[in-house]
């Protein structure tokens, strides 16, 4: 059990601090649940740059791991996730969102298939309570492993490269979202090919003995690849560009949610595909047939905005004026050179016939500007290379 | 009968950026180019296995992204990757650093002198409202100031509006600022010579003028006006090189379904009844189309390509007049392993910015004085960087790329042409400045290509090597660009425009006027005009 006296430590350091904190040369942190992790340690576009040039390193540690174990462990979570996860292969990892009997998403994460009746969530928030109450019934053990387990996002172009030099053979023959154990100074290490950018990357998770040395080797073989630290501010960059969703910005958090009408369906999300209705039972179920049913009242979309002026928090009007939407997130994109963002829309938009004009506020030397700026709907990332896909992957 | 609506003559940038636009409007276009490769001066060629140089061109800034983001370039390959600052080695074994970041860089002033680090604020500002004025002018066409069609004058009230929006002491200050020389502009700053020099540089980069000649402030602004994703000043690499900006154009112009010969030189354009209405190419091939767009500087146009006897006297003589000295030559080198600088340190972020070995003003006139006596610098500027430190896709892991512009080298030296052994001297002279900040450096030369301006004129095509294809001086710029008369792209005869640096708004890999000249091309085509306008930056 935790000491009594944990607040004096208000937030945690990660088993990488020692060499991150040597690294942030900006001193410039930021809190991610119980830790404390680089916001940006020396300049934010080279380190986004670095990321989609060669490769960026990032300290996922304070991401939410849970494990779920036992031989009823394909059954328990194909209740507890909107998708089917039978397809989910053993070494695979699959993108999979929850729901509350409402229908509306908990959260979003990872599941990743790692041994024969074992799954592990990654999820930005803690889950354990609700794994708990639908685990009734069913074989299985759910621990949560957050402080045990070290994880880094190793992201980029030259990844499998840096991987490759610390001697993780055939590192370059996993697909995306592959898994593979390898030994590594006598402990397992689980290496995923997967991450938050939509480039070439991987994740990488380790106990938390090993996390320094894994670290300092990683920089030491990487430098030829042009390694570089990278944090939190340039993550959120490269996540929009690659179109993945942030939980608690791109959507609120089913269970923290107070006002009705503030949650989002998995459909409301652009994320029908995550839903299977032919499974016999899941978690919001009946909901979501009612709402497959009825219509959804949100569309999420990514836009791509006229002009160069970001429309963070922008509200969508349509061509009579009226309100049709707003903007969850925005960018600048630096590899498309377009003006990016992601919004929820709601009636009176009608598919596809009406304009979608944002209306952006910004600052130039203290004075308050306005624009109305068009947008068109995208469908696909913002940024999509093909090295994303290629097996093998590239090596410098 | 003519095969094709519009032949671009040469693939460089600018070239395939007017193809693009003249075959997204669903024209036919041909691009014809002399050399087996495209891009002109924005090429990147591997001449020693496994490295790729930028051989010519090789940072990027001032590419408009408007043109980046219409034309889709992401999605033909091409990336532009942000790095940091520049520094300058002092011959007492210091360093002075240009950091991105303006606090780092007004600390750094501080160690030269307290009173110009706090000066630096006031000249940022002061060069950030420069670039105001002159960005939203980029992707325009210059108006003809001695014109009344309506075109023109609504061209030359917004263009006073401008002018007048900046305020009064800014429009004293903005005339000033373009008929001054960088060294007087710098000395209204700054007290110290090490930061005055740093500064310096960019003035004088590919321009046949030292620190001293007025004129220079405005090459400054010229190289202070780009940006990487907003980041205004900052320089970016293109991903494996200058060569990656033409492959993406010409990613662009083919998924319009136009059309680029390579090794196709032009001999001459054909003028029929004061029309241009095809070209001949060095095969004796003749290929015919509606509208003609030469890409090359104008002395190689009008002087090479048409006969005399197709063009009037005047405008034979403005040719001959255009300034179009050649000032640089460039080294491309490849590198078995990181060369050291002791000066500064191995993990010094510096490492990855353009470094310079000369720290004086008074250095850089007197490497200019070599020029004007035809003589490459004996102790020359040179911007130079390590690509590689950034981009790992131009040479092994481990391995390195330096690349090294030269200012300054004469077109034609004192003795007469260059010959190989010139070639070597030149090198040797650059060689030997880097090996003075770099022990290990020489050891490391795996190989070098080595180019002057004579070089860079015959491969290339710029006439003398300058790699403006023109002096960017007031006198050569905006409607005066590439002379009076000519500022709209349209040639002497119907049917003929020029698409290259030599016009507005000048060299330095905008695409700008590559761009503009289709605007134009559109125009009298009477087709709906599809290039973009600059984005407000108000």
């Amino acid at each position: 059990m935790l000491q009594q006296n944990h607040y004096l430590k208000s937030v945690y350091e990660t088993p990488f601090h020692e060499r991150t904190s040597e690294l942030n040369i900006l001193n410039d942190w930021v809190r991610w649940k119980d830790y404390t992790v680089p916001n940006s340690y020396f300049r934010v576009d080279l380190e986004y740059f670095a990321a989609r040039n060669s490769t960026a390193v990032f300290d996922y540690t304070p991401m939410i791991k849970h494990r779920i174990k036992g031989k009823d462990a394909l059954e328990y979570v194909n209740r507890f996730f909107t998708r089917d996860m039978t397809k989910i292969g053993l070494h695979r990892v699959g993108y999979a969102v929850w729901c509350d009997e409402q229908g509306q998403v908990i959260d979003d994460g990872t599941v990743f298939h790692m041994r024969e009746n074992e799954y592990w969530l990654l999820s930005a928030e803690r889950q354990l309570e609700n794994l708990e109450v639908s685990a009734i019934g069913f074989d299985v053990q759910i621990d949560e492993l957050t402080d045990d387990v070290a994880a880094l996002g190793v992201q980029g172009p030259t990844s499998a490269s840096i991987l490759k030099a610390m001697g993780f053979q055939e590192i370059e023959m996993l697909k995306p979202f592959d898994i593979k154990h390898y030994s590594y100074h006598g402990e397992e290490i689980t290496i995923s090919r997967t991450g938050f950018t939509g480039d070439l990357g991987y994740e990488v998770l380790m106990s938390n003995s090993v996390a320094l040395s894994f670290y300092e080797e990683m920089f030491a073989k990487g430098e030829i690849y042009n390694i570089k630290p990278a944090g939190l501010e340039a993550l959120d960059l490269l996540r929009i560009e690659a179109g993945l969703l942030q939980p608690g910005v791109d959507f609120m958090i089913a269970e923290e949610a107070i006002r009705p009408g503030s949650t989002r369906s998995p459909y409301e999300l652009g994320l029908s595909w995550l839903v299977d209705l032919s499974k016999p039972v899941f978690n919001g179920k009946a909901a979501l047939v009612e709402e497959k049913k009825k219509g959804s009242k949100y569309t999420f979309v990514k836009l791509n905005i006229n002009g160069n002026k970001p429309a963070s928090g922008s509200y969508l009007y349509n061509q009579a004026n009226k309100k049709i939407g707003t903007v969850t997130s925005a960018m600048f994109s630096p590899s498309a050179k377009a003006n990016i963002a992601y919004a929820s829309l709601h009636e009176p938009w009608k598919k596809e016939k009406d304009k979608i004009i944002a209306e952006i506020y910004y600052q130039k030397d203290l004075e308050w500007n306005r624009v109305m700026e068009e947008a068109t709907i995208v469908t696909k990332p913002f940024f999509d290379p093909d090295r994303k896909r290629a097996t093998p992957a590239e090596l410098y | 009968m003519s095969k094709y609506d519009a032949i671009v003559i040469g693939a460089g940038h600018n070239g395939l950026c007017n193809a693009a636009y003249l075959a997204k409007s669903g024209l036919k276009v041909l691009v014809l180019e002399k050399n087996d490769y495209i891009g002109g001066a924005a090429v990147s060629r591997e001449l020693e296995e496994g490295w790729l140089y930028s051989n010519c061109s090789y940072v990027c800034s001032l590419l408009r992204p408007e043109i980046y983001r219409d034309l889709n370039l992401q999605k033909h390959g091409l990336q532009v990757i942000a790095y940091g600052g520049s520094v300058t080695f002092t011959k007492k074994g210091d360093i002075f650093g240009g950091y991105s970041d303006h606090d780092l860089s007004r600390r750094e002033i501080g160690r030269y002198s307290k009173k110009d680090a706090d000066a630096y604020v006031r000249f940022s500002r002061d060069i950030s409202k420069q670039c105001r004025f002159i960005k939203p002018l980029l992707m325009r066409t210059p108006p003809d100031p001695t014109s009344f069609k309506p075109k023109d004058l609504n061209e030359l009230i917004w263009l006073f509006k401008r002018l007048y929006g900046l305020g009064e002491e800014t429009i004293y200050e903005t005339i000033r600022f373009y008929t001054m020389s960088v060294a007087e502009y710098l000395e209204e700053y700054f007290e110290n010579d090490v930061v005055k020099a740093a500064l310096s540089g960019s003035g004088i980069i590919g321009t046949g003028l030292g620190p001293y000649s007025p004129g220079t402030a405005y090459v400054l602004l010229h190289h202070y006006m780009g940006e990487v994703d907003g980041s205004i000043g900052s320089w970016g690499f293109a991903r494996g090189g200058m060569g990656s900006v033409s492959n993406a154009l010409a990613g662009a112009l083919q998924e319009h379904d136009g059309e680029i010969k390579t090794n196709a030189e032009v001999k001459q354009i054909l003028v029929k009844n004061g029309r241009s209405v095809g070209v001949v190419l060095e095969n004796g091939d003749e290929l015919y189309a509606k509208n003609i767009v030469s890409n090359l500087d104008v002395k190689r146009t009008y002087l090479k390509l048409f006969e005399h006897g197709d063009l009037d006297e005047k405008i034979i003589n403005q040719v001959e007049n255009f300034k179009i000295r050649g000032s640089s030559g460039k080294l491309n080198i490849a590198l078995d392993g990181l060369p050291e600088f002791p000066a500064m340190g191995k993990n010094n972020p510096l490492m990855h910015a353009d470094m310079h070995f000369i720290d004086s003003l008074d250095r850089i006139e007197r490497a200019f004085d070599d020029w004007k006596n035809g003589r490459w610098s004996s102790d020359p500027y040179c911007d130079t960087l390590i690509p590689t430190l950034t981009d790992p896709t131009m040479a092994p892991p481990g391995k390195h790329y330096m690349s090294v512009f030269v200012q300054y080298a004469p077109p034609k030296l004192a003795t007469g042409e260059w010959t190989d052994k010139d070639r070597e001297g030149f090198g040797k002279t650059v060689i030997d400045q880097i090996g003075e900040y770099s022990p290990n450096f020489k050891d490391l030369i795996v190989h070098a290509e080595i180019r002057s301006p004579q070089d860079i004129e015959n491969e290339v095509g710029l006439t003398e090597g300058n790699i403006f294809q023109g002096e960017l001086t007031m006198d050569q710029m905006f409607f005066n660009r590439p002379f009076p008369g000519y500022s709209q792209f349209r040639g002497p005869v119907k049917g003929f425009y020029m698409c290259g640096s030599s016009t507005h708004p000048g060299g330095g890999v905008m695409a700008a006027p590559g761009a503009n000249a289709a605007r134009e091309i559109l125009f009298d085509l009477k087709r709906e005009n599809i290039v973009p306008e600059a984005e407000n930056d108000d």
